[in-house]
């Protein structure tokens, strides 16, 4: 029984990562219909700059020592990697989405598969291809809940993950932007037609969900020891269909789709066998569009609660 | 059926076409005799994963070998000429290993190859070897089948019966285990073929396999897998996948609570290991091909220039590519001539090579004949714990 | 009559190709050799490819999990039916041929059915959930392999004989093969049926209205397309030593959108032009070294933005060739 609570705990902290990613894809897609598969490199980047600057501020020192991270720099250092990974997806759209956003269907899509392709390459080719350990930014308490292991880098997990999201909901209710945002992902055209910026509105929505997945690419680093440079590749396909599952365009939808995804993996992983963990994602995938393609928490039509 | 004419020409030239695209001068079909013999270089060629998932494996080996081939040149080359190796990315696909294997004989005229990590990737380029009777050696492929290929192909590592052996033997009849699980890497035939071997041994030796879980090349998440072990009352864990991921897994056990030995091989061997591992790696038990400390004076030389001429110290994979390059270099010597059949003689002669990792001899099934030591990890470093012969 | 004109157009593209064969083999050495062999190859995966992604209009962006089916099935079979066989008829060439063509046919075959598989639920999806969908498809087939102790599981599949699978592939078989492929697929997409899958491609609704069975003839395309890349699977196993789950990974399906791209969605010749292209540019970019996957990601995104239509767009090459005025029909742009 504390197995199947142990991996219940376990799915929730990676279900939670899968959300913080999947909350950018379902933004991008709520807007312009368009798979943003570079998303995943997004958030390989973010991690990457969180070890940079950690790095940067002097943290082998305090390793070495057996001091804790200070907390200040810890986040100073989310800070950095959530404003590069907003800095990296703002660019993405200009350079590669914008000038193919009228096109047909499959010319954006297949602009986002080369986008993540080249992001993953030029990955290997400068934080090279070896994994890397995960410097402790967050020094690793665990404790025992009747037989559970808990570590606080799992709190931490659900207490990030979760201010994070009420945030963004808070940003896309009582906010101009967020106002824009569900206006845009409404009707496009009439949101223009009503004098509203769209390509500013399109990029705050990438920068918020590049941070976002930033912030999910240093929890990942600290809860999964290592990070390489490959490592968004699937994270990034299984956060999309969390998305999915949620109900596309649903901000709740990407939460809970992320949570499930989440759990599900774990749960295949430990009572099935952990040669299917990435194939029970695909298969809830496919469930999911056939039995109900809007999602979860989703509504036919595109509208976000 | 109307067959159109005019696609059916588009087609035909389109063909046409591809056949005249870089025209090269004749080959005798089977052999590639004409490689090399009247050139002032001994060209030799490696074919490794330089990029994709499996990249740093590639890269190290490869750093490996090009020390040994500059080590040879300072000291004036082999049979008078100096040696260049070409180095081809096989992307850690068998179509690339194939095409690089073809390449290396058919444009860079190599008289030998080095050559791969992974065994699949070695049958891939083995055959073409083969075929065209060029002496292939791999540095660290350790599935059997391999040499199976053909005379022209050669290894320079144990293979994983041998290895598997080492580790059950060692954790029956030392440690005294009788339960222990097994975590295998589904993804790497390495990982399956040593868990195998094991298996079969420690079974055989009395021991008991209580559970097998299993993970991927790649996988960062192990907390399902061991969660999965924690309640089976295994006294260790075998775990013979990569550096890569043992670390991470046994950190992974120490924050569940799952406080066992881990078991394993020599795709351990990395500084990155320790790097990873941290503390919860110490008191774990891996076979490899040479012990830090009771190191040869060779052995010790080697580490210090790799360090000093790469920055990085090398894993086992950069210490068995030194091995083949440096056994190759051998052999062009005894052989006499840079002509490949005369080389693949020679390599299938090679007896008490020392080599950085021991003495060599190959056996007539072109695998060497190596005792394996088992290392412990004490305080971050690996220290000899014993020594076990075939 | 027709059917004697037909058999002999037949023979005679089949001793031209046999001609071919005789001055390829003796005049280009192995290295080149594999490169047009896996033009060839990549000429099937594109022209197959192209009639559902091109002229149905419908991503399938996972193929490379068809391909995979049809190269185990081709090499399990052939390895299985090899003893029979020779002893039937004989060590030769002809038990070989026989051998060969019977395990592609039969590799071809499961690769169609699993394209049925995949097709008739995920059909019923439009644009990029189909495209997500295929993909997952893809990923799961190669899953499903990489557990597949029978066949070698994650060191894959090496048939029967030590030195791996038997090398039927050569000049002849992979260029008959590319023919009829090639003539299968032009009389498909210049047909009734072709003009209703590019109804589809153009607006479905409306296609729907004027009574097309759009799902069957979707199917039907995805089917063929996933039969043809089984048949250029079978093809690339008896080339290599074995086949690996690793060699049919998510990498390969772009592989072989980039091939339909860079020759023009749609365009049949484009799609040839794309197979030659994709093997021989990845060769010629080897020298790159590490740069060489960057620069042709790189690469993939420069065509998407300043030319998505590829070289020939959706028109043959033929229509260059004539330069007659586009009469808006079923070749026009």
């Amino acid at each position: 029984m504390t197995q199947f609570f142990q991996q219940i705990i376990n799915g929730l902290s990676l279900g939670s990562i899968y959300a913080l990613i999947a909350l950018g894809y379902t933004m991008v897609y709520g807007i312009l219909k368009l798979i943003n598969f570079a998303h995943g490199e997004v958030f390989m980047v973010g991690a990457y700059t969180g070890l940079y600057a950690a790095g940067a501020l002097g943290i082998d020192a305090y390793e070495a020592s057996g001091r804790a991270f200070p907390l200040y720099l810890a986040l100073a250092v989310l800070v950095a990697a959530m404003a590069a990974a907003a800095l990296l997806g703002v660019l993405i759209e200009f350079l590669a989405y914008r000038p193919v956003r009228t096109a047909p269907r499959l010319t954006p899509l297949i602009t986002a598969i080369g986008v993540s392709l080249f992001l993953q390459n030029a990955g290997m080719l400068v934080f090279s291809p070896n994994p890397q350990r995960y410097p402790a930014i967050l020094r690793e308490v665990r404790f025992e809940l009747f037989g559970v292991i808990v570590t606080n880098i799992k709190l931490t997990i659900f207490g990030v993950a979760l201010a994070l999201m009420f945030g963004l909901h808070l940003l896309v209710q009582k906010t101009w932007t967020g106002r824009a945002m569900r206006a845009l992902s409404f009707n496009i055209d009439a949101a223009k037609l009503m004098g509203i910026d769209t390509n500013r509105v399109i990029r705050s929505t990438f920068a918020i969900g590049s941070a976002l997945a930033a912030a999910g690419g240093i929890l990942f680093g600290l809860d999964q020891i290592t990070i390489n440079p490959l490592m968004g590749v699937l994270t990034g396909l299984k956060a999309f269909v969390a998305a999915v599952l949620g109900g596309i365009g649903s901000i709740p939808g990407a939460v809970v789709g992320g949570l499930l995804i989440g759990l599900a993996e774990q749960l295949t992983a430990g009572y099935l066998s952990p040669a299917y963990r990435d194939a029970i994602t695909f298969v809830i995938l496919i469930a999911i569009l056939l039995l109900k393609p809007e999602g979860l928490l989703g509504v036919v039509r595109v509208e976000k609660v | 059926m109307r067959i159109p004419r005019r696609t059916l020409i588009s087609g035909l030239c389109a063909t046409a076409l591809s056949l005249f695209v870089g025209c090269k001068k004749k080959q005798p079909d089977g052999s590639a005799a004409g490689n090399a013999s009247g050139g002032s270089e001994v060209v030799i060629g490696h074919y490794a994963s330089m990029t994709g998932s499996t990249a740093h494996f590639g890269q190290d080996t490869d750093r490996g070998i090009r020390l040994a081939f500059d080590e040879a040149n300072a000291k004036g080359g082999v049979l008078g000429k100096k040696l260049r190796v070409v180095t081809l990315d096989t992307r850690g696909d068998s179509a690339e290993a194939a095409s690089a294997v073809t390449r290396l004989i058919d444009v860079e005229k190599v008289t030998a190859v080095l050559g791969e990590v992974a065994s699949s990737l070695s049958l891939a380029g083995g055959r073409v070897a083969q075929r065209r009777k060029i002496p292939m050696i791999s540095p660290t492929s350790t599935n059997p089948k391999v040499t199976e290929v053909g005379d022209y192909i050669f290894r320079v590592c144990f293979i994983d019966p041998f290895q598997g052996k080492v580790m059950a033997t060692f954790a029956r009849q030392n440690l005294k285990f009788s339960k222990v699980a097994i975590l295998k890497d589904v993804k790497n035939d390495y990982s399956i073929g040593l868990a195998d071997a094991f298996q079969k041994s420690f079974t055989a030796l009395g021991g008991k396999i209580v559970v097998e879980q299993s993970y991927s090349q790649g996988d960062t998440d192990f907390s399902a897998q061991v969660t999965a072990i924690r309640g089976t009352g295994a006294e260790a864990i075998f775990v013979p996948g990569y550096y890569s991921e043992v670390g991470s897994i046994a950190r992974t056990a120490d924050r569940l609570g799952l406080k066992v030995p881990l078991l394993g091989g020599d795709g351990w061997d990395s500084p990155d290991l320790f790097k990873i591992g941290g503390d919860a790696i110490n008191g774990s038990y891996f076979s490899d091909h040479f012990a830090p400390d009771l190191a040869t004076e060779q052995a010790k030389q080697f580490v210090a220039k790799f360090t000093a001429k790469y920055g990085v110290a090398p894993s086992g994979l950069g210490a068995l590519g030194y091995e083949a390059a440096e056994v190759l270099v051998d052999a062009i010597r005894r052989a006499g001539k840079d002509e490949p059949s005369a080389i693949r003689d020679a390599i299938a002669q090679t007896k008490d090579f020392e080599g950085v990792t021991g003495k060599i001899t190959m056996d007539p099934e072109r695998n060497p004949q190596k005792s394996a030591v088992v290392l412990k990890i004490e305080g971050g470093k690996a220290k000899f714990e014993t020594s076990i012969a075939p | 009559m027709r059917a004697l004109i037909r058999a002999a157009t037949i023979a005679g593209v089949l001793l031209v190709i046999y001609l071919l064969q005789l001055g390829f083999e003796s005049s280009l050495n192995d290295y080149v050799q594999r490169i047009v062999l896996l033009s060839g190859i990549n000429i099937i995966l594109a022209v197959g490819l192209n009639l559902i992604n091109g002229t149905t209009g419908q991503f399938s962006i996972g193929h490379a999990g068809f391909m995979a089916v049809g190269a185990y099935g081709a090499a399990y079979l052939g390895a299985k039916l090899a003893p029979p066989l020779h002893s039937l008829l004989g060590p030769g060439a002809l038990a070989n041929g026989v051998i060969f063509n019977i395990a592609l046919l039969m590799g071809g075959l499961f690769a169609g059915i699993s394209g049925l598989i995949v097709g008739m639920p995920s059909l019923r999806l439009r644009g990029d959930y189909l495209a997500v969908v295929t993909l997952g498809f893809g990923e799961i087939i190669r899953i499903l392999f990489n557990n597949a102790s029978f066949l070698g599981a994650a060191t894959g599949y090496f048939g029967d004989d030590p030195s791996g699978l038997p090398a039927y592939t050569n000049f002849f078989w992979v260029f008959a093969w590319v023919t009829a492929i090639v003539v299968l697929i032009h009389n498909l997409t210049f047909s009734q049926t072709g003009r209703s899958l590019i109804a589809i491609r153009e607006d479905e609704i409306a296609a729907e209205a004027m009574a097309t069975p759009t799902t069957r003839l979707k199917v039907t395309a995805f089917a063929i397309s996933a039969a043809t890349a089984g048949i250029a699977g079978g093809l690339f196993a008896h080339m290599q030593a074995g086949v690996r789950p690793e060699d049919f990974r998510f990498e390969k399906s772009i592989d072989m959108i980039v091939m339909i791209i860079v020759g023009g969605l749609g365009s049949i010749s484009g799609a040839i032009l794309g197979g030659i292209f994709l093997a021989v540019s990845l060769e010629l970019m080897r020298d790159l070294q590490q740069y060489r996957l960057v620069l042709y990601a790189l690469l993939l995104i420069v065509i998407m933005i300043v030319r998505p239509q590829g070289l020939l767009g959706s028109r043959e090459l033929h229509h260059f060739l004539r330069r007659r005025p586009k009469s808006g029909t079923v070749g026009g742009a």
